[in-house]
């Protein structure tokens, strides 16, 4: 009768670890979730931008239009790819960054431009989603890191294959000129 | 990586238990001594302290708010600030956008509140907009929403509560036996047997209703501080850029003016302390804030951007470890630093410094409800909010102009 006792403790509480594990693989799962959500609104929020800054500086920079082109180009790509997965993404991204930042760059040699106040606000704007991105994209990887550990690590992964979680993907910057950002000043 | 939150949790409830345990201790000696009953005592303390509580739960923010004279403003009014916002809103994972607050005062300083993540605010003042350029800026406010995460608003209130109905309870305890001349425990000592004890009991009593205030105080304080270092450890984990973070505190600490609308139990809630005296280095046991030089070199210290690297320029700089416990930092390497944002510039130009007062000035002006009309001739006019002409003439041209 004790040793009965003792088994049904024992499946009890390990029961109650398993439904501890899940829900906590469940909350990971979902943060990585909205995490992804959260790149995506400021990765749109970039599309938007573009066309506004390319029509602002499209009047001063006469000379620069490969860089232009390159940009909306970038742009485009990176748009179609938009529902792909996340290796595939994070390569177009990246060369978008890389054709900003060259755009950014030359705006230098522009002074009438720099005091443009539309140009201005859009350039924080730009700044600021350019940070946006990357801040997402750390918490999102923060977010894959803690979450594939868990499905990784003993006794957790025993769960997470029972259940199917599978490992999630990292969000890589892959473009070489993205990695090494130039130093731009436009101050 | 975020699990030191939790480990360093747990220590802060505990110096706020025991702020609690000597709450309790002190309710008992005052029921013991003038009402001849402790539990009565107990029950008064817990209720002044409930009470209090519930105020600063449920009005702690608007208040400190109204005290400090700050208004509310959108992302139309100043951008800059509310990209930073939402950026370290981004980076810290939190998930509802806090209100953004502006204090019109010139001395630089920010604080952030909200008893929940979800109901939170941050503040700054314009001195502190128009010093700081865009990472330390960014640092500063990385610091404000780690007090958010970690909830140490809650925390904090929590804490000042219980320190105040510490001293509330202390001071009416002195009040009452310097005038009644300790009629009450007269009494008690002579109903009671043995007076021995009693006189025991009523040396401890007194020693308590004068330490009781102090080692609160004390308690604290530590607690404060401990927060203090541990926001900077995520502002840095946050923002990836200690050196922002590293650079305002320096620009604050060599500002010399004093925020004018803080007092004592606003003081935790901001950045840097702030009733810095000159010249005078905040002693260690009796401050709110750890002193920001150590900080900055704390800050300057780190290889890296996580909870491991702060560690690690902590211990080297206080030559003891134990900002972030052991057993939390299993997991978490180094995390590479980043490069200063492109905007930023390494070495600030007078233009860039410039348009930022224009910018934080128009704003304020805007706050007041003053309007801004140009005229043809370039002229900038501000109309104030109780102008009643239909028409104003421009000092320079002479033309009039239509509002």
């Amino acid at each position: 009768m004790v040793a009965l006792y003792i088994v049904l403790g024992i499946v009890a509480l390990l029961l109650l670890i398993f439904i501890g594990t899940y829900n906590g693989l469940v909350g990971l799962r979902n943060q990585v979730k909205n995490a992804w959500a959260q790149i995506d609104v400021q990765l749109k929020r970039r599309y938007d931008l573009i066309p506004n800054l390319v029509e602002t500086v499209k009047g001063y920079m006469q000379h620069e239009r490969g860089t232009l082109e390159a940009v909306t180009q970038a742009r485009n790509l990176a748009q179609q790819v938009a529902s792909a997965g996340a290796a595939v993404r994070s390569k177009a991204e990246g060369e978008l960054s890389s054709a900003l930042s060259r755009l950014l760059a030359v705006v230098e040699n522009y002074p009438e431009l720099k005091a443009n106040q539309n140009f201005l606000a859009l350039q924080e704007e730009l700044t600021s989603t350019e940070n946006k991105i990357s801040f997402s994209r750390q918490y999102y990887n923060d977010s894959v890191l803690k979450y594939n550990n868990k499905t990784q690590m003993f006794p957790s992964n025993i769960v997470a294959a029972m259940t199917g979680f599978k490992a999630g993907e990292f969000f890589e910057v892959t473009s070489p000129e993205e990695k090494a950002t130039p130093k731009v000043k436009f101050s | 990586m975020w699990e030191q939150i939790r480990s360093n949790r747990i220590r802060s409830i505990l110096l706020v238990v025991s702020m609690g345990i000597l709450l309790l201790l002190l309710g008992y000696f005052f029921g013991l001594y003038f009402l001849g009953d402790a539990a009565a005592g107990i029950a008064i303390a817990l209720i002044v302290w409930l009470v209090m509580n519930l105020i600063a739960y449920f009005q702690g923010d608007s208040i400190l708010l109204s005290i400090s004279g700050a208004r509310k403003i959108s992302a139309e009014d100043h951008p800059r600030l509310y990209n930073i916002v939402e950026e370290m809103k981004i980076a810290s994972g939190l998930e509802k956008m806090p209100d953004i607050y502006i204090i019109d005062d010139p001395a630089l300083n920010a604080f952030a509140t909200g008893r929940s993540p979800d109901r939170a605010a941050v503040a700054v003042t314009s001195g502190l907009l128009q010093a700081l350029n865009r990472d330390e800026l960014q640092g500063v406010i990385g610091h404000e929403i780690a007090h958010i995460k970690n909830r140490d608003v809650l925390l904090m209130s929590m804490a000042g509560v219980m320190l105040g109905t510490v001293v509330i309870l202390a001071w009416y305890a002195t009040r009452v036996m310097f005038f009644s001349g300790m009629s009450g425990g007269r009494r008690d000592s002579r109903s009671g047997g043995g007076g021995q004890v009693q006189i025991i009991m009523l040396a401890v009593g007194l020693v308590l209703m004068i330490l009781a205030p102090i080692a609160a105080q004390l308690l604290y304080f530590a607690v404060s501080r401990k927060r203090e270092y541990l926001a900077d450890a995520s502002a840095a984990l946050y923002t990836r850029y200690p050196e922002g973070l590293a650079s305002a505190l320096e620009k604050i600490a060599h500002s010399t003016r004093q925020l004018k609308t803080a007092n004592n139990a606003t003081a935790p809630m901001y950045t840097v302390n702030p009733f810095r005296h000159e010249g005078r280095a905040a002693s260690d046991l009796t401050s709110t804030h750890p002193p920001i030089s150590e900080r900055i070199r704390i800050l300057r210290a780190m290889s890296g951007a996580s909870p491991a690297d702060y560690e690690r320029a902590y211990e080297k700089i206080k030559g003891r470890p134990g900002m972030i416990p052991r057993s939390a930092l299993v997991n978490s390497g180094s995390i590479p630093l980043r490069a200063p944002s492109a905007a930023a510039g390494a070495v600030e130009d007078s233009a860039a410094q410039l348009s930022r007062t224009r910018d934080t000035s128009d704003l304020m002006w805007r706050l007041g409800n003053y309007r801004t009309i140009t005229c043809d001739c370039g002229t900038r006019m501000r109309i104030p909010p109780g102008f009643r002409d239909r028409t104003v003439r421009c000092p320079h041209c002479g033309r009039v102009n239509h509002l």
